[in-house]
């Protein structure tokens, strides 16, 4: 399998503070990796050094075997392959719902206006919102602005989708339709990397689990060894403080 | 109508409005010329300082380039601090006749107005503008850099236009403030209104009249101008909270106005 991303030694301080030690990991084409942890233990944190939004202090990134930290490639070019749906979704507030999805396309990949409303259609098709098109981002709820966030980031055409979080600061009974729409998404062969801590999510659509600890991989394996049978003994407390609560 | 010095006070009144109206309207004019100029270059300087105080200058960032930078940030505060720092009326003086002093440059005293007008406005738009800037949720600028917008792109196309709507209010409260403040320029002779009604009333001997009726000159032209303005305001769509940052008055002050729909 063609591996896309390729994390090699990555460290992050914040100050003093060592959030990311000795980072190693990659994600092939095609896969669906969900990273489970308590908060704190720098999963949110390597998801934003994987978009740059943090600057990682050492360590490389390969980006198809290019170290993107070395300035080989732009960051604003590397971004855009990579796409990003945060925790608050983040739309634009001073755009519509449409055009929170063509204006990366227009300014970023540089297509025409229609070339990039069609492409924003299909997608806000894809996760059901294609009828709001003309709504501002405080005039709907939580579930669709996320799924309006997903559009926006499916628009780009990435290569891979990092989800920060997309369930957490969202009322229960809107979790359900985000959470469809990303196993839609997982299941059309889509490269996705997801923060999260809906642990059935995780079970069900993920290739592979990782388990962060204290700015570690803990453990990484199937989603079958993880939740079923783990090797490591903080993995087995996690799960078990998770599950029971 | 004649009147001497056993006329009524209503006597002269009219008497005044009757022979001095094209002098009051010529004020006016002078006096909303200046200061709607006056407020639209401000805000212009106030927009272009907001800008370039708000780069984001990290370590990572070329060293020259870091250097530079600084270098017009201070120059920046300087004027910021200068210009917020001392009367306009001795701004005025400085400015009209240091120029024609140093560089032999004699402005008219219309030009040199809105020249000062403008300078004054511009350091206080341009905090104004930095918080406004910077009262935009972070989550903005990192959604518009995750689709690989450069920091220009997404000042232009995301953060701007939303900061832009937030400070508006503030925006027209520089307006208002200059309608009355140009009244200052008569130092150095700009024929505004208040210049104007010191001619008429040292015509006549007759003060308290002839600046009654200024008053209410000034006082419909701040009204009309705040009715337009808010009026435009709430044509704009607005989100639910915004936050103003500082007057002139409170530069400190934030306002937040909670429950607007757009």
């Amino acid at each position: 399998m063609e591996n896309i991303i390729e994390i090699r030694h990555l460290q992050k301080y914040f100050g003093e503070n060592e959030v990311l030690k000795d980072i190693n990991f990659s994600v092939n084409k095609g896969e669906v990796v969900c990273i489970i942890g308590s908060s704190g233990s720098g999963k949110s944190t390597l998801l934003r050094c994987l978009n740059l939004l943090e600057q990682p202090t050492r360590g490389e990134i390969l980006y198809h075997g290019q170290n993107i930290l070395e300035h080989d490639m732009s960051n604003a070019v590397y971004r855009a392959k990579m796409g990003m749906v945060f925790q608050q979704f983040n739309l634009f507030n001073n755009l519509s719902v449409l055009e929170n999805c063509t204006v990366g396309q227009i300014k970023v990949l540089k297509r025409s206006a229609a070339e990039a409303k069609k492409t924003a259609m299909e997608y806000l098709e894809l996760v059901g919102m294609s009828g709001f098109i003309d709504a501002r981002p405080h005039q709907i709820s939580g579930g669709q602005k996320q799924r309006v966030a997903i559009a926006r980031a499916l628009s780009m055409e990435p290569e891979a989708l990092l989800f920060d979080e997309p369930t957490s600061a969202l009322d229960p009974e809107m979790v359900g339709e985000v959470l469809k729409v990303m196993k839609g998404l997982a299941g059309s062969g889509l490269t996705m990397l997801i923060v999260t801590h809906e642990m059935g999510f995780a079970r069900d659509v993920a290739h592979r689990v990782v388990f962060m600890d204290g700015g570690v991989i803990a453990e990484e394996d199937t989603p079958d060894v993880i939740f079923n049978n783990p090797k490591n003994e903080r993995t087995r407390i996690f799960l078990k403080r998770i599950l029971d609560s | 109508m004649a009147v001497d010095a056993n006329s009524s006070f209503f006597q002269w009144v009219i008497y005044i409005i009757q022979n001095y109206w094209p002098l009051f309207l010529r004020g006016a004019e002078v006096t909303l010329i200046i200061s709607l100029t006056g407020t639209i270059i401000g805000f212009g300087i106030g927009i272009l300082i907001g800008i370039i105080r708000t780069i984001p200058i990290d370590n990572n960032t070329h060293i020259l380039k870091r250097a530079i930078y600084k270098v017009v940030n201070v120059l920046l505060l300087i004027y910021i601090e200068v210009f917020r720092g001392t009367p306009m009326t001795v701004q005025a003086m400085v400015i009209f006749y240091g120029v024609a002093m140093v560089w032999g440059i004699h402005l008219t005293t219309f030009v040199a107005g809105i020249f000062i007008v403008s300078i004054n406005t511009g350091a206080y738009m341009a905090e104004i503008v930095r918080g406004g800037i910077i009262s935009i949720d972070k989550g903005q600028f990192e959604a518009a850099h995750a689709i690989g917008m450069t920091h220009s792109q997404t000042m232009a196309f995301i953060v701007l236009p939303q900061a832009i709507r937030n400070i508006l209010p503030a925006l027209s409260n520089e307006f208002v403030i200059n309608i009355k403040d140009t009244s200052v320029l008569n130092v150095i002779g700009v024929t505004e209104l208040f210049f104007q009604s010191k001619s008429a009333a040292g015509n006549n001997y007759r003060y308290f009249e002839v600046f009654l009726i200024t008053c209410l000159v000034y006082l419909v032209m701040t009204f009309t101008v705040t009715r337009i303005l808010r009026y435009w305001e709430k044509r704009l769509e607005g989100p639910e909270v915004y936050t103003i940052h500082g007057s002139q008055t409170v530069p400190e002050a934030e306002i937040k106005i909670v429950g607007r729909k757009g």
